[in-house]
Formats: C-alpha cells, sequence, structure tokens
C-alpha cells in the first residue's frame, strides 16, 4: 500500500521524547548493542536498514555502491557505538556515517567539482522557475506505484549531489534543517538556500509529467 | 509590497511556515493576487507531499543477507560477548 496522500498537510517529522516508549526501548537496544550484543544491534539494522540504503542509492546512484554504503556505515556504527551520546536520536547518528560514506563514494568515482558541498559553491544566485503550470488533483492517481518511484527517482537523480543530498535528508528522511546542516557541515543558511533550489528543479521536471493536460504553460514575464 | 522575486527567495521559508507572521501574510496576500506564484507555491508544496509520501522499499532479501553476514563477521572479530561466554562455558 502506499500512502501518497497529496493531501495530508505538511507537518513535520515526529519528535521523539524522553518519555516516548518507542525512544526508550530504542535507547535500551542502543545500550545493550554498545555492550556487543549482536541481537540488539540486528534489530536496529532491521528497522532502520532501508531508510539509510535510500539514502545511500540516492547519492550514490547506483545498486552496488549503495549495498557498499549500506555495510560500511552499519559496520562502523556497531563498532563505534561508544561515540555515541545519546544526545542525537540514532538515527541521526547514523544517516550521517551512511551520508559520509556515500560522499566519499562519489568522490573517489568522479573528480566531478558538483561533488563538493563547500558553501563557497552556487549558493547567492536566484532560485530559478521556467515552467508554470497547474497539476492535476492527484496526478500521482495516474501511475502505478512502480511507475510513480520510477518518475520520482528519476527526477531526484538528476539533481546535482549538494541539491539531492540536502532534498533527500529533509524532504525525504524528514530531519530537520539543524540535523541536516550537522550531518552536512553546512551552515542553516546554506541548507536552506540548497534545499528551495533542490524544491524548484524537481518541480520544475515533475511538472512536466503532472500538469494538468491541455492546460498553456504559463511563464513569468 | 512583495514582488514575484520575493516570493521566490522567502519560498523555501512559507512552505516550511517558518516565516515571521508579517512576511507570511504579506506572501499569503501575494498569492492571491499573483497566480503564477500561487502555481509555484502549489505545485512546489505537492513535490514536497508526494516525496514525503513514499515509502523506502524493502532491502532485497540478498542484500539484507549480505549485510548481516558481515555484522557476524565484524562481532567475530570485535570478539563480542556472544563469542566470549560461548569460549568460556
Ligand atoms: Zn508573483
Amino acid at each position: 500500500m502506499i500512502a501518497l496522500g497529496l493531501e495530508q498537510n505538511m507537518a513535520g517529522p515526529r519528535i521523539r521524547n524522553e518519555a516516548d516508549p518507542v525512544a526508550l526501548e530504542e535507547a535500551a537496544l542502543v545500550d545493550q548493542a554498545r555492550g556487543g550484543d549482536l541481537a540488539a544491534f540486528s534489530e536496529l539494522v532491521r528497522r532502520y536498514e532501508r531508510r539509510v540504503y535510500r539514502t545511500a542509492r540516492h547519492i550514490v546512484q547506483n545498486d552496488e555502491d549503495a549495498e557498499d554504503v549500506l555495510q560500511e556505515a552499519m559496520l562502523k556504527a556497531f563498532e563505534h557505538l561508544d561515540s555515541f551520546q545519546g544526545n542525537s536520536k540514532f538515527y541521526t547518528w547514523l544517516v550521517r556515517i551512511a551520508v559520509n560514506e556515500s560522499l566519499m563514494k562519489l568522490r573517489k568515482r568522479k573528480s566531478d567539482r558538483s561533488v563538493s558541498l563547500d558553501e563557497s559553491i552556487e549558493t547567492d544566485e536566484e532560485p530559478i522557475v521556467r515552467e508554470i503550470a497547474v497539476w492535476d488533483d492527484n496526478p500521482e492517481q495516474r501511475y502505478s506505484q512502480t511507475e510513480l518511484r520510477e518518475i520520482l527517482d528519476k527526477a531526484i537523480d538528476s539533481l546535482k549531489p549538494i541539491f539531492r543530498t540536502v532534498f533527500i535528508l529533509r524532504d525525504v528522511e524528514e530531519l530537520s534543517t539543524e540535523e541536516t546542516a550537522e550531518i552536512l557541515g553546512l551552515s542553516i543558511a546554506a541548507v536552506k538556500s540548497r534545499l528551495l533550489r533542490a524544491r524548484l528543479q524537481l518541480r520544475e521536471r515533475l511538472t512536466r509529467t503532472f500538469k494538468r493536460k491541455g492546460d498553456q504553460i504559463l511563464g513569468y514575464v | 509590497m512583495v514582488t514575484c522575486k520575493d516570493f521566490l527567495r522567502e519560498l523555501g521559508e512559507y512552505l516550511d511556515e517558518t516565516t515571521d507572521p508579517a512576511t507570511r501574510s504579506a506572501l499569503e496576500k501575494h498569492i492571491t493576487e499573483c497566480p503564477n506564484c500561487w502555481v509555484v507555491f502549489d505545485t512546489c508544496k505537492k513535490t514536497i507531499q508526494v516525496y514525503k509520501g513514499m515509502d523506502p522499499q524493502p532491502l532485497p532479501d540478498p542484500v539484507h543477507e549480505r549485510l548481516m553476514k558481515a555484522l557476524e563477521r565484524k562481532a567475530v572479530t570485535l570478539g563480542v560477548k556472544e563469542d566470549c561466554s560461548e569460549a568460556k562455558a
């Protein structure tokens, strides 16, 4: 079952506090795993492997490297669980390791400057909007799950690493701006400006697919 | 007076609902008067929602199995509890 819910409101990620039984249980699992309990760690793996793999897959853009990243990230997390202080959520700590591994893969593969997450690269340009067209009410319903996934993945894959990485962490994994900034070693302002540009670029690409048929494309004059 | 350029610059904060109330009402006023900016806002919002609604796909079984194998090997090299207790028993 796919829950697309264009109608849903855009609530942020659920914040887990100390009183949350899920958070307490997770803290206990982390403690057990820290003591070397592989079964406890396996439970944490089971919870987060899909999301870690998806994030890695979006950054490195192939299955083989994504699997490498998944393994390396999980092994590192298991080995260095001592350095997880419990100030942040376990998942945030884990995904940070995975993002670093993913970016390292990219850098090894390309000597491309676009791989760099440097603050200096194109953050002050004005966001660009070309295609302005109304979408169908529920355009995603015209497609099967598989088709829709393909459309959405292809759109993300067309973004430069610095944009897709921020978009994945903020809008797919639903991490906060602060968490994303911390993971990527960027300022809050840089995260915000890249996120906006990523959103606008995706909107642009999806408009070509999801626009209401027969409508004229408008444009800023 | 909010221009389209201003609106685009503030769009990220507006989508995340992190603008201050005065800016927010100025931006809201702009999109009631400017169809282009309304469309950009609306389709941007839908873009975010369509991605948020996608659940991660299950990991292919072999990928999961290879991961668990690698972890077991790691546990052995780290000499974790299970192995120690077995060795002592
Ligand atoms: Zn406008």
